[in-house]
């Protein structure tokens, strides 16, 4: 099977989002874009599902809220009451108020990191990681488009050039 | 029409610029050789630093004695950095966060340098207490680790701990907000670079973005959540701050009105900050089409309202202590007897360079000049030192016995660390400005079409 892959080339955000319109209304796959800054509107145009990692973070919130929790009730109330300025240490409710600086640095603390942790392991990124942009220009000021080619590299090629792609290569993907 | 802006708003990118443009502008700086000025004050910098790292040495080999601290002022000089500091961070996440929640355009030129100062500056805060501690190698029991010491674990009603938690918080979420932000710029560098080590480099702080459209989706959502995040945790590290005087039950630092004035304090502080390190940054990199007047005027606006918060809150404390009628009273460091005092100096230094003189800048041409927005800056990072100072020693230099009436007056041990910091802060920015991308180039497109000079008159047509 073959391999091959058409890179069409834009330089305007507002070009490339009308040419995802179309080629996706002549019902071509678009295997990926590559863009030198975000373009509102492309990945609804693309199709691709929104990202969950808003939910994430508020999971790893509440996680980051109950491990604080557990911490100060942990040390200060079960394993080593101390009388710290007649404050009560008996019961982790009523000495709660004291804690809630530790409860809330700790919800953001867990959801900030974990989620960018979350969003480099999804996005495959991090240190010594091989960029795979197949061009360059891409982070400058052009855009590309990647699509499959199965047998309709003409029909392909005409309908890019149509939608202002400034350069068409067809490429062998390894 | 999906960039259309109002015609009214000023542009924020001057110049007949391309997106190319943008590339080549904030590349040049980096790839470029450092001019002359750059070394001056680079060189100036570190030996600044060396001094301060040699007082920091002195001072662990020999003791907190060497300091000008004594029965009464067991904290003085070196709080009055830590909070100084902590302050002048304040304005990176400010601008990186809420101006992003309120779609601030402006901010794209400015909030990667004022971040990479948040950064530098908190690094320079949190050596103050470090260095208090006396034995810095035990720094590590304010964490809560388990331990041999009869299960002493840290104490979680203090507030001195609730700023472990604050401060680490603070730092490690803005450094990877700057470093999320900073992976395309990185990316941007790493494919024009043409020198293979710079290529490396860059490949590897870049941890290989590549800019696809899901990359963007997520990037824009994390940055949108993490900015959400910072929001609150930036109002809460100075009011944590502003708690380690205010839970104690000293007059004069016993104040519910701490938090919110803290905080404005230190919006306040780091806005003066940015506008001293920009209104050089500007000129050296070349970038006066990106950190522009309308840059400095919004920067200014900010200050003011921050300033006349800072005011107010100046006022209700110095009525209230008069109010009281309370003896004590009358020795805080908003009072008669600060004004008339041994500190008088100190007093009205505080009133002057952080009160009188921003006032300026309800004149429009004065909030529009570069060179007195710099003066300006300069004079409020001034008052804003004397403010902390004068919380700090004029309330314990008063006790409420005669014989706890004491002064601090610092030794050059106590001047030198201070000094020291700054090098260091300033060693730190000069080396981010060679070799970082200082505007966060891949936002700044976004916003070309619709805030970019040329853009504009072509869309509105030629007004002028």
């Amino acid at each position: 099977m073959s391999n091959k892959v058409i890179h069409a080339f834009y330089n305007d955000d507002e070009v490339v989002l009308d040419a995802v319109k179309k080629v996706k209304a002549a019902n071509h796959h678009i295997e990926e874009v590559f863009c030198p800054f975000p373009v509102h509107g492309l990945d609804k145009a693309m199709g691709l599902a929104p990202t969950r990692l808003a939910i994430t973070a508020f999971i790893y919130g509440i996680t980051g809220l109950g491990v604080a929790i557990w911490m100060t009730n942990y040390m200060m109330i079960q394993d080593w009451p101390q009388d710290i300025g007649g404050k009560t240490n008996f019961s982790w409710w009523l000495n709660m108020p004291a804690f809630v600086p530790i409860m809330f640095e700790l919800t953001i603390f867990f959801a900030a990191h974990l989620m960018v942790i979350t969003f480099y392991m999804r996005s495959r990124i991090w240190p010594f990681k091989e960029a795979e942009n197949p061009d360059p220009r891409t982070t400058d000021d052009h855009f590309l488009m990647e699509i499959p080619v199965h047998n309709n590299e003409d029909e392909l090629t005409s309908l890019l050039k149509e939608t202002g792609a400034v350069e068409i290569n067809v490429v062998e993907k390894h | 029409m999906s960039h259309y802006e109002a015609p009214i708003r000023e542009p924020l990118v001057l110049g007949d610029k391309s997106y190319h443009d943008i590339t080549e502008d904030i590349a040049k700086p980096i790839e470029g050789k450092a001019n002359k000025n750059w070394y001056i004050a680079f060189y100036i910098s570190l030996a600044a630093m060396l001094w301060g790292f040699g007082c920091i040495f002195y001072t662990v080999g020999t003791g907190i004695g060497v300091w000008g601290l004594n029965k009464n002022i067991g904290w003085a000089w070196d709080i009055t950095n830590f909070v100084w500091w902590v302050g002048i961070g304040h304005a990176g996440t400010l601008i990186s966060a809420v101006l992003l929640l309120f779609r601030q355009k402006w901010r794209m030129a400015i909030n990667r340098s004022a971040e990479a100062m948040t950064i530098f500056a908190v690094f320079q805060a949190g050596l103050f207490p470090i260095i208090h501690m006396g034995r810095p190698w035990n720094g590590y029991w304010v964490l809560p680790l388990p331990n041999q010491f009869g299960s002493l674990w840290v104490n979680f009603n203090s507030p001195l701990l609730w700023d472990v938690f604050a401060i680490s918080t603070y730092l490690s979420v803005s450094l990877v907000f700057w470093w999320t932000g900073l992976l395309p710029d990185f990316a941007m560098i790493r494919d024009r670079a043409v020198k293979p080590f710079q290529k490396k480099i860059y490949a590897l702080l870049s941890f290989g973005w590549s800019g696809r459209a899901k990359d963007w989706q997520r990037f824009e959502e994390v940055s949108l959540v993490l900015a959400g995040l910072a929001t609150p945790l930036v109002l809460s590290v100075h009011t944590i701050v502003s708690m380690d005087f205010a839970t104690s039950i000293n007059p004069g630092w016993h104040s519910t009105i701490f938090p919110p004035y803290f905080v404005a304090g230190a919006i306040f502080s780091g806005f003066a900050m940015v506008q001293t390190l920009l209104g050089i940054m500007r000129k050296v990199t070349n970038l006066e089409n990106y950190i522009t007047r309308l840059h400095v005027e919004y920067m200014n606006i900010v200050i003011i309202l921050t300033g006349g918060i800072v005011a107010v809150a100046y006022a209700s404390e110095f009525f209230i202590a008069w109010y009281t009628g309370s003896p004590y009273e009358n020795y805080t460091y908003m009072s008669v007897g600060a004004a008339t005092g041994p500190y008088a100096w100190a007093f009205w230094s505080l009133i002057i360079f952080n009160i009188i003189i921003p006032q300026a800048l309800w004149f429009k041409k004065v909030r529009r000049s570069f060179i007195w927005s710099f003066i300006i800056s300069i004079a409020i990072n001034i008052g804003m030192w004397f403010e902390r100072f004068d919380i700090i020693a004029i309330v314990l230099s008063k006790g409420h016995l005669p014989s706890t009436w004491w002064r601090f007056e610092p030794t050059f041990i106590d001047v030198g660390i201070f000094i020291g910091t700054i090098g260091f802060f300033f060693v730190l920015f000069l080396l981010y400005a060679r070799t970082f991308p200082v505007i966060a180039q891949a936002e700044v497109k976004t916003i070309l079409k619709s805030s970019g000079e040329n853009y504009k008159k072509l869309r509105d047509g030629n007004h002028e």
